[in-house]
């Protein structure tokens, strides 16, 4: 009764170590760039790098990648509605002096 | 004794015995049954405060308890029956009994979670009910800052805990029903063939995974900054006390959601039985209620217009709010059309539903007048918003859980409920709650803050219209107690499928047996298709 | 399979028909549990974006206070914990009982090093008066007014970096009991849905420390000193 994983990819040795390498990679860019000034784009450099990183952990450690229709909808919808409660909190924020 | 014969087929009830069996078991019928016993326990709390809340009122000078006390009152009033009343009561019991049947599944997909689900409102209702006997919480429910941190000397970290761990309750409940939806429909149950108290309790278990994490960590914020002086919302140190009103309220306002949004699955499941129609825009109604949920998330700074909250955040939440009036509209309107040249039978159930949809219109629509800015201004945090809630939570929640009750009492004990007693009993819950609430959508108009047990003597013979009506209230919720504990004994014992409904639990035993079917039913016929019901299973009484 | 048919690993909970539905539930039901992980820490996140906002300039100035090296050290090991987690996994798509316990040990070994980093860095702020709500609270090269925003961020260090840690130590947890189980040989190419799961919660933790790494730590790191 051993039922087989149908759709189960086994992923090489080798891409998980390439991702991990992206990943130590990433961090120390981003550590780098900190101590430079960018004014503004401080915070968007840290933050996209961040989401990069969230990315290939998701997509390769996470199985995403080979993941169901359903699981990447369930990822996405709790990105978006984080950004719900990020954003509209926010809109009472940025406009308080107005 | 005479029945003796009739109860010998092994069901979920009789299948195993004493109270291991119960307080061990992993069945989603009997854990049912649990969660019963425990939320009518908070609902008899919560009751006891509302009488003396209007005891209390009867008088304007306020002689009856300390301002102290009647803060404490109100909030505990409010915390038993939101958080272990009205948000566990239609989907962890009736949905937790028939959400797997109506699917055509054996179980939950996850029955110990379940069970956990069980014990974490027992254990939540502990903590709370420690606060309530040690001294009580007088935050008021929203526990507001800067005064649940720093200022309140009540018992606000046991109630929070409390509430804290009951909310994992709603949480894992509405994952297992996600799950259980998802991956154990029986063959043949297409999502667009599931009946629309699935669709509904779905679309509540989306709000109870995406809202009430927040809920529990504004609470762990609450915590660390009553406890070890972390200063989150302090405003000595720069915090800022309305985001934690942002907080709260994107969990609560979608929480009203929680509430309704099973209770309107309720009501159409009675509309199409009992007027022998197939739902009229069944996509549509499904689908509203998703909308709902989502639409839900948006509109949550309505509660915050005299906040401090910034004139242009108000505007936008104030105009967001419309659209939640949509779908709800859509169902109302949809059940309507389901009424016209239907064959309506006039039973219990149908009475209940009937009184939904009035109250539930009427509190919706006066949500509509408080999410209009200007007119806000005039009634917040009067007795106008405290009728809006209850409209929609008693009149609306409440009628459709004692619909349901009603509905599926049979297929959940084997016994019928007497007819008649519950007629009466449903119009007397309708003359009182309206004579309880109704004048204080005029005594909020007026003026007539709520919170306060002081109040101007021209609002006296309101106020005790409002109490008179309360008094009728309890009457009318004594009955079914009273006449449900007799039915177990004394009621006839009921059919397979006693109102010729078309759901898959009216295709099997009434009890059921403990894995639900007796094989894994197959569907073929859309929901609420009278044609596809055997004559031969229907014995309606 | 191998000899080692363990019938109580496969075993069929009763609710389920087939043993692919049973794995698909966990699965969902494990991705469902992480989004409502992603609201808890949410309204962790909304307060950050909040104050960071109003006070830009005294977040940038605590930022720069911790330790950015350390931290970097930090996410290496929990990225490298990942690794060995995936690895684990894969082990298991592979039926290789040994190999299932060597990565899980390794990545427990892993998860125990980056918390006890955390605590020297905790550790840090108790010595130099960095504790939020006690009297002694100091942070250098900021005027008396500014320290009770000061007090804010770290506020919100603490939270957020203690309810990760708190992630970390019930994951510590869940791991112990997996070696125990793969070490009873319960795990097979055709029954690993446990690790997976757990898999997918330890790398969950790792992504909230991929965003507490710059939040905390790197923004406005120019501007501090
Ligand atoms: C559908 C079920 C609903 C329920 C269960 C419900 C429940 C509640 C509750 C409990 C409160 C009082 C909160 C408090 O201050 O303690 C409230 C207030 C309010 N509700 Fe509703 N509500 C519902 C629908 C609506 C709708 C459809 C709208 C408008 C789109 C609405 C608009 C409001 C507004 C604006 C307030 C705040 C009033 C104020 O404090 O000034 N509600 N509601
Ligand atoms: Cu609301």
């Amino acid at each position: 009764m051993s039922a087989p994983h149908s759709e189960t990819h086994v992923d090489s040795v080798g891409t998980y170590v390439k991702v991990l390498l992206a990943l130590m990679f990433c961090t120390v860019l981003t550590t780098w760039v900190a101590y430079i000034d960018l004014g503004a784009f401080s915070t968007v450099i840290a933050l996209s790098i961040a989401s990069v990183k969230m990315l290939l952990v998701a997509m390769f450690f996470m199985h995403v990648r080979h993941s169901s229709k359903l699981t990447k909808l369930v990822v996405v919808g709790a990105l978006m509605w984080l950004g719900i409660l990020l954003v509209l909190t926010m809109t009472d924020f940025v406009t308080r002096n107005m | 004794m005479d029945t003796a014969v009739a109860q010998e087929r092994e069901n979920y009830l009789n299948a195993s015995h004493g109270l291991k069996s119960w307080l061990l078991t992993k069945d989603h019928k009997r854990i049912g049954l649990l969660y019963l016993f425990t939320i009518t326990l908070f609902f008899f709390i919560g009751g006891a405060f509302a009488t003396l809340i209007r005891i209390e009122l009867l008088s304007p000078q306020g002689n009856m308890v300390s301002s102290e006390t009647y803060n404490k009152l109100f909030t505990m009033h409010a915390v038993a029956m939101i958080f272990f009343f009205m948000i566990p009561s239609i989907p962890a019991v009736l949905g937790n009994f028939f959400l797997p049947i109506m699917i055509g599944a054996r179980d939950l997909a996850f029955p110990k979670l379940n069970l956990l689900s069980w014990y974490l409102l027992v254990i939540g209702g502990a903590f709370s009910l420690f606060a309530m006997i040690a001294g009580g919480v007088d935050t008021g429910w929203t526990f507001y800052t800067p005064y649940s941190t720093t200022y309140s000397n009540s018992w606000v970290i046991a109630t929070a805990l409390g509430i804290f761990i009951a909310g994992f309750s709603s949480i894992l409940t509405g994952l297992n029903f996600i799950v259980t939806v998802h991956r154990m429909r029986a063959p043949g149950m297409t999502w667009f063939r599931m009946p629309l108290f699935v669709w509904a309790n779905y679309a509540t278990s989306l709000i109870q995974v995406l809202g009430t994490p927040v809920l529990a960590v504004t609470i762990v914020l609450l915590f660390v900054e009553r406890v070890f002086q972390l200063g989150i919302f302090d405003p000595a140190r720069g915090g800022d006390p309305v985001l934690f009103q942002h907080l709260f309220w994107f969990y609560s306002h979608p929480a009203v959601y929680i509430m309704v949004l099973p209770g309107m699955g309720v009501i159409s499941e009675i509309i199409s039985t009992f007027s022998r129609k197939t739902v009229f825009g069944y996509a549509f109604i499904a689908f509203s209620s998703v909308a709902i949920a989502v639409l839900g998330f948006l509109v949550w700074g309505h509660h915050m217009f005299v906040s401090g909250q910034s004139l242009y955040a108000s505007m936008v939440f104030s105009f967001l709010s419309y659209f939640v009036a949509i779908p709800s509209a859509i169902k109302v309107f949809n059940w309507t059309a389901t009424l016209y040249k239907g064959s309506i039978s006039y039973q219990t159930p149908m009475l209940y539903a009937f009184g939904f949809i009035g109250l539930f219109t009427i509190g919706g629509l006066t949500g509509l007048f408080l999410a209009a800015l200007g007119m806000d201004i005039h009634v917040t945090d009067t007795y106008f918003v405290v009728a809006h809630f209850h409209y929609i939570m008693v009149g609306g929640t409440m009628m459709a859980y004692l619909g349901g009750m009603h509905f599926w009492w049979p297929k959940m004990t084997g016994r019928m409920y007497p007819e008649g007693w519950a007629k009466l009993s449903s119009l007397v819950i309708f003359l009182g709650f309206n004579l309880t609430f109704f004048p204080q959508f005029i005594l909020g108009y007026l003026g007539m803050p709520r919170r306060y047990h002081l109040y101007p003597a021209e609002f006296q013979v309101l106020n005790v219209m409002s109490t008179a009506g309360a008094s009728i209230l309890a009457v009318g919720y004594a009955m079914p107690m009273i006449y449900f504990i007799w039915s177990l004994k004394y009621g006839k014992v009921a059919p397979m499928n006693p109102w010729g409904a078309t759901g898959l639990e009216w295709r099997t035993a009434s009890p059921p047996p403990v894995h639900n079917f007796e094989q894994t039913p197959i569907v073929t016929h859309e929901a609420y298709d009278y044609t596809s019901v055997p004559a031969e299973e229907i014995e309606v009484v | 399979m191998s000899n080692h048919a363990h019938s109580e690993s496969l075993e069929l909970r009763v609710q389920f028909d087939t043993a692919e539905q049973q794995r698909d539930a966990s699965t969902l039901g494990m991705w469902l549990f992480l989004v409502t992980e992603v609201m808890f820490f949410g309204g962790m996140f909304a307060a950050y974006t909040v104050y960071r906002n109003l006070y830009p300039e005294v977040f940038a100035i605590c930022s720069s206070s911790l330790n950015a090296v350390l931290g970097a050290v930090n996410t290496c090991v929990l990225l490298l914990s990942s690794f060995t987690m995936v690895m684990a996994v894969r082990a298991g798509q592979l039926g290789q009982q040994k190999a299932i316990i060597w990565f899980l040990i390794l990545t427990l070994l892993f998860g125990g090093i980056f918390l006890g980093v955390k605590a020297v860095e905790w550790k840090e702020k108790f010595d130099e008066h960095h504790i939020p709500g006690q009297a002694a609270f100091h942070l250098e090269g900021l005027q008396q007014a500014d320290q009770g925003h000061a007090q804010l961020f770290f506020s919100l260090y603490f939270a957020m970096t203690g309810l990760h840690a708190l992630h970390m130590v019930i994951g510590a947890g869940i791991l112990l009991g997996l070696i125990l189980h793969a070490k009873q040989g319960r795990y097979s190419a055709s029954y690993y849905t446990p690790v997976d799961v757990a898999g997918l919660y330890w790398h969950f933790v790792d992504v909230i420390w991929i965003f507490l790494f710059p939040l905390l730590y790197l923004i406005d790191r120019h501007l501090g000193k």
